[in-house]
């Protein structure tokens, strides 16, 4: 029987770790801050209580990386309108609860609509050959979630099921971060996982075009730790590489089978993120061969005449965007603790338990690590 | 806009008047949703906002789901819990365990450890198997056993097909006590104790659930306190200041709850933490904290630390509370906040509204 | 989307692995592991599928890394740490 890595949980380790973070911005001239993102770092940084320790000198930005916050209300719409119209629905849970325009799919499910929470891609693949009606999986997440789509969907999957796509590529994200003239982001933590599939090499474009250091860390609180130490002393030093702080499972190259599928199945548009809004090359759609399962396609008529819902009155003020990105901090907009809060958010930063409207309502600017 | 309460696959059709479902009402005020259920501050919400509004009596609003009366030099307690669970066999337990433990635990979470009956209320749906209301009577039966008591009248209701969601088992009980204990009385400096282990029942019950897949050790800890809690009162006498059984909601909750009735602030040790592997396992597999799931065989009791030893003595000295441990300390500080040292750091422990939900991510 | 927890193979079926994480067992989709596995291996599991084999040399490796982590000169850094060069900054010192 296998136990938890709790070698990589190491109370002792940790502090020297962070003694070694403290000591090195000791020696900062500046503030520094740096981002991640994904939604797992934020967990753990948060599950650990590492903030709490983090020297007052450095910022640990939450970006674009969670996928609750950058499903944009138009797609979570598109889902929400299928369930209306009868249809059974698949979604992760991590997206249950997140408002679209209007409903979230967890208003749907209240009114009537059937919406059932997956946990592994391949249950949508159990639940559409038990019945005869169409099955509709939300398929959402980033690059590692959507291996686990592509392969479904190569593994002769049966007709009646059909995926509405609302991946995301990462990487492409950073690039809009990345590219802002008014960034402060002076290194990335990247997500270890979505690395495991991708592999580290193709962070080294983006260093080479912007001159910001990218580490790769996984998950544990020491392999956090370490992460933020290789960046802090590269920031320091004025360096800008690629280190691989998740060596255990990323690799330069990557998951190439996993990548082989990926782009079997999907390939690249240009996407709309929530808050962010253009991002390029940001989300990934289903190719022309996959039309048959493609839930756009089959359930075209009944999104085309769905009655666009009400938008809600305060997005337009929203400053998700500029938060998730670095630029504002939650105090900076004008819903902040009004209009939107936790049990009725306006924008995505407020909904997820990881974005940063949301920490920093729950804990304090500090836990939040947004400078007032 | 006015909202029409139309709850999912119900409502009495055969009535409907031009299509409309009389026996709801239009409502401006909003509707019922899962989160009132959960145990947090929604559900506390909609306590206050309906079931105690206009209520005067400071006895009533202190005691939440249990009442104390004086009858002579002792306390009469009682309590009344209802139970719906899905799914109704579980790992460890049913609904008839969960259902008789309930209620007695209420009644020990209050210092009446020798419960003198209880009443059992059972609706049933139309098609429910009989033989598994023959198994869950005879669970029923059984912990009232365990228990020392016995169920001593009831009522059953039959409704149509689609209108419940298998059964629905609502139980009260009756005990009488010399001291009455409350969730109220935590005092800065007390130690927090756990009876055992932490998450089992709301994982297993998540576990079960076939949609998740999971297939391993995990079973709830679904049984009657009240022998456990005599012995932790025998030993601490009045310096046990507090007691509350974490159910839904988990420790956060229950902590919560209790540091803000007492206006103090709760410090939480990780590392001394009871969690068995298999809930740790299910807890990292499903993303869902152990702190915030139901358990249903545990207690918490705040103690002065001049009793911590013995009391913890007395409850590891019981088959129920072998794996019983001190996990934190009271402190003065912000009202209601519930803090974890984690080791690396501390963090705010947060009551969420509705129940924790399996992440990905 | 990133929860990924390491597990152990206790049995294989063909394209499915009986996988043990702590004690609860799942079963996971081996279709997209870019390794070969057997009853026995370590694997990284992100919503059912594997994603990465690991062996217990990369458990051993990190552990060294942490320790040089924590150790005193960064400069000597575990080789799994690689640092791979696109330069410095300009004007940095």
């Amino acid at each position: 029987m296998t136990r938890p890595p709790v070698e990589f949980r190491d109370v002792a380790a940790g502090r020297a770790l962070q003694a070694r973070l403290e000591r090195a911005m000791s020696r900062a001239t500046r503030p520094i801050t740096l981002m991640h993102v994904c939604g797992s770092h934020e967990q753990a940084i948060a599950r650990y209580g590492l903030r709490s320790r983090f020297p007052g000198n450095l910022q640990i930005q939450m970006g674009p990386g969670c996928p609750v916050c950058v499903t944009d209300a138009p797609e979570i719409d598109a889902c929400v309108a299928l369930a209306q119209c009868g249809v059974r629905v698949l979604t992760y849970g991590d997206m249950l609860r997140v408002p679209g325009s209007a409903l979230s799919l967890d208003d749907a499910r209240a009114a009537g609509a059937r919406v059932e929470l997956i946990y592994a891609a391949t249950q949508c693949v159990e639940i559409a050959r038990a019945t005869t009606e169409p099955i509709v999986f939300f398929a959402t997440g980033f690059e590692t979630t959507a291996v686990a789509t592509a392969s479904v969907l190569l593994s002769d999957p049966p007709a009646n099921l059909f995926v509405l796509s609302a991946h995301k590529w990462v990487p492409a994200a950073m690039e809009v971060v990345a590219s802002s003239p008014d960034t402060k982001i002076e290194g990335y933590l990247a997500a270890g996982h979505a690395a495991t599939i991708t592999g580290y090499g193709i962070f080294e474009s983006f260093v080479a075009k912007h001159g910001k250091p990218v580490v790769v860390a996984g998950f544990e609180p020491l392999d956090i730790l370490s992460g933020l130490v290789l960046l802090v002393k590269q920031v320091l030093e004025g360096k800008a590489a690629v280190v691989n702080a998740f060596a255990r499972c990323v690799s330069r190259d990557g998951n190439v089978r996993a990548q082989d599928a990926l782009f079997r199945v999907f390939r690249h548009t240009d996407g709309d993120w929530r808050g962010i809004a253009h991002v390029a090359r940001g989300d990934l759609r289903l190719r022309d061969e996959f039309a048959a399962h493609d839930a756009t396609l089959r359930f075209a008529d009944e999104l085309a005449t769905a009655t666009p819902p009400a938008l809600r009155a305060n997005l337009a003020e929203c400053r998700c965007g500029a938060i998730m990105t670095g630029l504002q901090s939650p105090t900076d907009c004008p819903l902040f603790g009004k209009q939107c809060r936790p049990e009725a958010p306006v924008g995505a930063c407020m909904v997820s338990t990881e974005g940063a409207c949301r920490i920093w309502h729950d804990h304090g600017a500090a836990a939040a690590g947004i400078s007032r | 806009m006015p909202h029409l309460a139309r709850p999912r696959g119900g409502g009495r059709r055969d009535l409907a008047v031009n299509g409309e479902d009389p026996t709801l009402c239009r409502s401006d005020g909003g509707l019922v949703e899962l989160a009132h259920g959960a145990g947090g501050p929604a559900m506390r919400s909609l306590i206050e906002s309906i079931f105690l509004a206009g209520v005067n009596d400071a006895e009533a609003l202190a005691m939440g789901d249990g009442a104390a009366i004086l009858l002579g030099d002792r306390w009469l307690v009682l309590t009344t819990d209802a139970h719906v669970v899905a799914p109704v066999f579980f790992p460890g337990g049913d609904i008839g365990r969960l259902a008789v433990s309930g209620v007695v635990n209420d009644l020990a979470m209050m210092g009446a450890c020798d419960p003198l009956a209880l009443t059992s209320s059972v609706i049933v749906e139309e098609g429910f198997p009989l033989d598994s209301l023959r198994r869950i009577q005879a669970s029923m039966v059984a912990t009232c056993s365990e228990a020392g008591t016995r169920i001593v009248t009831g009522d059953t209701k039959v409704m149509r097909r689609g209108e419940l969601d298998g059964v629905v088992l609502s139980t009260s009980g009756v005990g009488l006590t010399h001291r009455v204990v409350r969730d109220s009385g935590l005092c800065v400096g007390d130690d927090i104790l756990v009876t055992g282990t932490i998450g089992d029942h709301g994982l297993a019950v998540l576990s079960a659930r076939n949609d998740l897949g999971l297939d391993g050790d995990l079973r709830s800890d679904v049984a009657p306190l009240n022998s456990l809690i005599r012995a932790a009162l025998t030993a601490a006498g009045d310096a046990l200041h507090a007691m509350k059984d974490p159910t839904r909601g988990g420790v956060i909750s229950a902590l919560s709850e209790m540091a803000d009735k007492a206006g103090v602030a709760i410090l939480l040790d990780q590392a001394s933490l009871p969690i068995s592997a298999p809930a740790r396992a299910a807890a990292e597999l499903l993303g869902i904290d152990p702190l915030a799931v139901a358990n249903e065989g545990k207690a918490l009791l705040g103690v002065h630390p001049s009793v911590t030893s013995a009391t913890l003595a007395a409850l590891r000295a019981h088959p129920l509370g072998r794996d019983a441990a001190c996990i934190g300390r009271v402190r003065a500080g912000v009202r209601g906040t519930l803090m974890l040292d984690t080791g690396f750091g501390t963090r705010r422990l947060l009551e969420r509204d509705g129940d924790p939900l399996p992440r990905i991510c | 989307m990133c929860l990924g927890v390491p597990g152990q193979i206790v049995e294989i079926t063909g394209n499915t692995a009986l996988v043990d994480f702590w004690g609860v067992r799942r079963k996971v989709a081996l279709d997209i592991v870019d390794e070969e596995v057997t009853v026995g291996d370590h694997v990284l599991v992100h919503v059912g599928f594997a994603i990465r084999r690991i062996t217990p040399e990369d458990l051993a490796e990190t552990l060294a890394f942490f320790e040089a982590m924590t150790s005193a000169d960064l400069e000597g850094l575990a080789p799994d740490a690689r640092t791979l060069g696109t330069g410095k900054v300009e004007g940095a010192p």
